[in-house]
């Protein structure tokens, strides 16, 4: 399951990156590492870009980024 | 003494900065605002030390040119004490940095910055237990009011003196980023007790701003209410201003003649002297403080939000949306800002996009050319027409490098309320640039202007540029112009007042001929200050080439114009 499959307003736990190490660095960077709780509070239309809540910090991740952030329900 | 302040991106070191060494570091509530470090002598208790504002960092890892500037810059000066500030109400972002820079060995501090910002969430910030922990000292401060900066750098440079080496223990030396990553959670954890939060209208205003229809009608209102005031004010203001002047300039003809070498001369620098102040100037002004207010505000980054999925329809780089609203202001430092891309192919990409944006100088040419003679609406549809033709290069650009982007990562600031200080003061900051880097340079091409008219030798340089204003249908005078507007994009309508011979561009150009103008002159080659940024991030080579496709884009750009120009 990732990020785009789940509801606004719910919570969730990251589980891990696909796509490569390249998304791995660039999320850790950010400070985004697999164990983060992540609630998703927005999706911009357009096929455009999710906004989710870690640790009080507010994030926008592209459509491509989103679809590979692996999470499960918590 | 040398001082250091590092940070994560957006916790407030170019403002705790600007407070201690007066408006010199660009600030804006978004993340990368600064992307090279900036030095400055200040007075700390009757001792003078070197203060330096790096750019934001999220860690000493990182991989951007921008980070890269942090880490070396650390790696070789002598840095007497570091101050770390961090954003107090993301602790546990912040604190990874710290666990990075307490193997360093050298002196440090913490500044936790916003503590009315945690305090308004509901954190209640135990301070001394951090100290504790950490065995470094810990200091609160709100930079943005000036609250706790005498007492952070006094005890900076009284530690300093001390130059004590820290030793941090074992259980503060993660094993890798992950550790790291768990070890600074646990730390946030138990030194904050969340209290009740106060929601106010920052929690609320998003679900306004951020909606999916009602977002894009606010972003529409707002931008239109923007354009509305920088035309009115400016306007308001060029029509008397031009006025006086022109009434001037006809006595000083009537005085002193028309056809003397000194005549010439004296109104080369009057039309200089004018085009700053009647023509740039009403509009730069109003601009500017705008876009201040936005950056300062936090919207910027809302609008990189609700355009990504449509800029990536049009092919638009999705993480390019910060040097491309900077370019808005400055290009140049839009292409500095491309320095927080870690791909150089992302970069070039960028950067080729960035400096067709419209900056502040341009304003000046499509609104005091479009905007005043034709009319407002015309000047808004120029922008319009911009952002497509930038789309549609781009989309060219991404095809012709293929890369595969990851996407846009990018940091929500909370919304801040501006202060009247930190906005006023980096429109000044602005505004002073121009009146000391460009005017002059406006002034000396009027004069040059005037010599070459004297002498009869604009000809020349007209016919060197004739086959582009043939095929634009502009009148040959142009080329002048057109050739001195690479110095600074106001000399072109500036000089072009002198070129055509009359004050009232209306008598001397069509109205298509003043649009295809104007759009050639937003296109084509950026300034000197901009080709020599492009030359300083990606070498000569590119910036030659990004100099050639602007002029194929302004080309193609003015020829659509002159297209739609014969069939309306």
């Amino acid at each position: 399951m990732s990020l785009l499959d789940i509801k606004i307003g719910k919570s969730v736990k990251i589980v891990g990156f696909e796509g490569g190490k390249g998304l791995k660095t660039k999320m850790t960077r950010y400070g985004l590492y697999p164990g983060d709780i992540a609630r998703l509070l927005r999706v911009a239309p357009f096929h455009g870009p999710v906004l989710i809540e870690v640790s009080g910090r507010e994030i926008a991740l592209g459509r491509g980024v989103a679809a590979n952030v692996q999470v499960e329900s918590i | 003494m040398r001082i250091a302040l590092i940070g994560q991106p957006n916790c407030g070191k170019s403002t705790l900065f600007n407070q201690v060494a007066g408006y010199k570091a660009e600030t804006g509530n978004f993340h990368g605002t600064t992307v090279t470090f900036t030095e400055s002598k200040i007075r700390v208790a009757g001792e003078v030390v070197e203060l330096v504002d790096l750019p934001g960092t999220y860690t000493l890892s990182g991989t951007n040119p921008a980070e890269a500037v942090a880490q070396e810059y650390l790696a070789s000066r002598a840095v007497d004490i570091i101050i770390n500030v961090m954003d107090a109400s993301h602790l546990a972002q912040g604190l990874e940095l710290t666990l990075e820079l307490l193997p360093l060995n050298k002196p440090l501090i913490l500044a936790l910055n916003m503590m009315d910002e945690a305090s308004r969430l509901g954190m209640k910030i135990n301070g001394p237990a951090l100290q504790e922990k950490l065995g470094v000292a810990v200091l609160p401060l709100i930079a943005s009011k000036g609250r706790g900066i005498q007492n952070l750098f006094v005890t900076a440079k009284n530690a300093a003196h001390k130059g004590d080496a820290l030793h941090p223990s074992d259980s503060l030396q993660p094993r890798d980023a992950i550790h790291r990553h768990s070890l600074a959670d646990e730390l946030a954890r138990a030194i904050v007790v969340q209290g009740e939060r106060h929601l106010t209208w920052r929690d609320r205003i998003d679900d306004l701003l951020l909606h999916p229809v009602w977002g894009y009608f606010a972003l529409l209102a707002i931008m239109a209410v923007f354009f509305e005031i920088v035309y009115g004010l400016g306007s308001a203001l060029e029509r008397p201003v031009l006025t006086l002047f022109d009434q001037f300039s006809v006595y000083l003809t009537q005085h002193i003649g028309i056809s003397t070498f000194w005549a010439e001369l004296l109104n080369g620098l009057l039309q200089g002297i004018s085009g700053g102040v009647a023509i740039v100037l009403p509009y730069l002004i109003p601009f500017l403080v705008g876009l201040g207010l936005m950056e300062d505000i936090g919207y910027l980054p809302r609008i990189a939000f609700l355009m990504d999925g449509l800029m990536h329809r049009l092919g638009l780089h999705g993480k390019a949306i910060v040097p491309f609203i900077l370019g808005y202001g400055c290009n140049v430092p839009a292409v500095m800002s491309t320095r927080i891309l870690e791909e150089r192919q992302d970069r070039f990409i960028a950067a080729a996009l960035a400096v067709l944006v419209p900056c502040a100088a341009r304003l000046s040419v499509v609104f005091g050319l479009v905007a005043f003679y034709i009319g407002p609406l015309w000047a808004l549809g120029i922008y319009l027409f911009n952002i497509l033709i930038i789309a549609l290069s781009g989309r060219i650009l991404a095809y012709l490098l293929p890369e595969d982007t990851p996407g846009l990562i990018l940091e929500m600031p909370t919304y801040r309320v501006p202060t009247l200080r930190a906005v006023v003061n980096k429109a000044w900051f602005r505004i002073r640039e121009f009146t000391v880097e460009a005017w002059p340079l406006l002034i000396f091409g009027s004069i040059a202007l005037s010599i070459l008219n004297y002498f009869h030798v604009s000809g020349i340089f007209n016919m060197v540029v004739r086959p582009i204003t043939w095929a634009l249908d502009l009148p040959s005078e142009v080329g002048v112009p057109l050739i001195f507007g690479v110095l600074r994009k106001e000399l072109s309508l500036v000089m072009l007042r002198q070129a055509v011979g009359v004050t009232d561009f209306s008598a001397a150009l069509t109205q298509i001929q003043m649009v295809t103008f104007s759009v050639f002159v937003v296109f084509y080659i950026p300034c000197l200050a901009t080709l020599s940024a492009l030359r300083r991030e990606l070498g000569w080579k590119t910036m030659l080439a990004i100099a050639g496709f602007t002029v194929v884009v302004a080309l193609i750009a003015a020829l659509l114009v002159r297209g739609f120009g014969f069939l309306v």
